[in-house]
């Protein structure tokens, strides 16, 4: 696979096929490992992270999920390549920063990618869609069962996997799910939720991870201890921590319908007639109006469109996807132009006020 | 109000600061509070976080640290507090008096209790045999951990059922 065919070929965690996936976007588990005695990458020389490369993309290769799997080096991407990466949630913003002795290995459908040398030597994840951790702790650990019987990890008994942040020590575990909660928004209860979430030690991310704010009303939250619990454990505390959050939502979303069913029609019908109609749109409204094209959806508002076509726009609509497509540079009046164009055309089926 | 730094404009920010468990009002005129937040970022970096964890007001302890080098990689305690990050997985054991209480502050426990490599390489592997987890299941009976305790049994019981299959991996790599 070559980057470009990415963008023929929409991603697994977008097919809104999990449970929940109403309210849940997409589940991901997160594993850190480094090797043992060799520096982590932020302090190792040129000779060190090469080598970490080497066995991590070689053991790596070889395993049964990871046939046929594509290794990018950073070194060999250009900018918007690389930008292309973190808006499809295969690496991370930093990974894209500085290109040396780094790459990212990913699965053809994009569940499985494992970034070598970003901030430890080896940093996995698997998405699902919808609500899903425990599936993506399947895959993962059995990935990681393979990766430990090839490659010596740093390790101590007493305090588990070691890793360049004291903060991933222990599991180096990070689940993180993916919620779509506009009615928990609108009805003002959204800050009562997240403070909550935040007294159990869990933390809330925007759509693309660290230092970003919550945009379109979607939320990530994951667990912020990573030592003292197993794998389990955290799994299921986060799992049940977004069963309830997934129920509020879904009250907040019935309460809406029976006491304010006009003005929730009336802002879908809004939302999608802008984005039917506009010539020029940046990303931020398009997230935010999208955001209630898809609750309009979730209501049965709207059914000319489904799930997964919504899911896809918010990627697409991204400035390195819309430069992709176009093949291109794009300025980002030229970005705002060709947004709304591929918008309307998605959209173009709905029909207002049904 | 006038503002309590300059004393000349009047307030427009307020801001409160908790030093040492004081919580202190402070009322500030705009200029007086920007130079003021360049000092609390200055104040709160991750790294500088991460490391006032580790010490806990002790300033001897502090100054001890202070000399600590990785063996291994050479990374000082120093660098580690100006970076908030580890050179190597030696440097763990090489902190190790500093990191214990810091890992405890970050997580609420410094004990690991999940999943452990299937195979590790060297002189690691004699770390984590049986001994050890008994040990640990001890210490967590005594101290009355039971929960903890039944992990550390689940966790010999599954070492027990791998030992033998292991072992049998050695030799044929040998």
């Amino acid at each position: 696979m070559k980057i470009d065919d990415l963008l023929n070929h929409s991603s697994e965690w977008l097919k809104a096929s999990g449970p929940n996936s109403d309210i849940v976007i997409s589940s991901r588990i997160r594993l850190a490992r480094n090797l043992e005695i060799i520096s982590f990458p932020h302090w190792a020389d040129k000779k060190q992270s090469e080598q970490v490369l080497n066995a991590v993309s070689n053991s790596a290769l070889k395993m049964d999920y990871l046939k046929g799997a594509t290794i990018l080096r950073m070194a060999d991407l250009d900018g918007l390549d690389k930008q292309l990466l973190v808006e499809r949630h295969l690496m991370s913003y930093e990974h894209a920063q500085k290109a040396d002795h780094k790459a990212v290995i990913i699965d053809d459908n994009e569940i499985i990618s494992l970034m070598v040398n970003e901030e430890d030597h080896i940093r996995m994840q698997v998405m699902q869609s919808g609500l899903n951790l425990f599936e993506a702790w399947n895959i993962i650990n059995k990935i990681d069962d393979y990766l430990a019987k090839e490659l010596p990890f740093a390790f101590l008994p007493d305090w588990g996997y070691l890793t360049a942040c004291p903060t991933n020590t222990g599991t180096g575990m990070r689940g993180s799910v993916m919620l779509h909660l506009p009615a928990l928004v609108m009805t003002r209860q959204i800050n009562r939720v997240l403070a909550a979430i935040s007294k159990l030690s869990f933390t809330t991310r925007g759509l693309y991870g660290e230092g970003t704010q919550a945009t379109g009303n979607f939320f990530q939250i994951s667990n912020q201890v990573s030592l003292g619990h197993n794998e389990n454990e955290i799994i299921e505390n986060i799992n049940s921590l977004i069963k309830q959050i997934v129920e509020q939502e879904g009250q907040a979303r019935e309460a809406l319908l029976s006491k304010n069913r006009s003005m929730l029609e009336d802002r879908v019908s809004r939302s999608s007639g802008i984005l039917k109609s506009a010539h020029i749109i940046s990303s931020q409204e398009t997230i935010e109006l999208l955001s209630m094209v898809r609750l309009g959806y979730d209501l049965g508002m709207i059914k000319e469109i489904d799930r997964r076509d919504i899911n896809e726009l918010f990627i697409i609509t991204q400035p390195a996807h819309l430069q992709k497509i176009e093949n291109k540079k794009l300025s980002s009046v030229e970005r705002d132009a060709k947004r709304a164009e591929i918008v309307r055309n998605r959209l173009k089926g709905i029909i207002l006020g049904g | 109000m006038l503002c309590d730094i300059c004393n000349k404009n009047s307030a427009t920010v307020h801001l409160t600061e908790i030093i040492d468990d004081q919580m202190n009002e402070l009322h500030l005129c705009e200029e007086c509070a920007r130079q003021k937040s360049v000092q609390m970022e200055q104040q709160f970096g991750l790294s500088d976080l991460l490391a006032g964890l580790a010490e806990f007001n002790k300033p001897a302890l502090e100054k001890e640290a202070q000399d600590l080098k990785c063996p291994n990689c050479a990374l000082t305690y120093n660098d580690f507090k100006k970076m908030g990050r580890l050179g190597c997985g030696e440097c763990y054991s090489a902190f190790k008096k500093y990191l214990g209480p810091l890992l405890k502050r970050i997580h609420g426990s410094n004990l690991h209790v999940g999943k452990s490599p299937l195979k590790v390489s060297g002189g690691l592997k004699k770390k984590i045999d049986l001994s050890g987890l008994r040990q640990k299941l001890q210490k967590a009976v005594e101290a009355e951990a039971f929960e903890e305790a039944a992990h550390l049994r689940d966790q010999i019981r599954e070492f027990e059922k791998k030992q033998p299959q292991e072992d049998k991996e050695d030799t044929k790599e040998k």
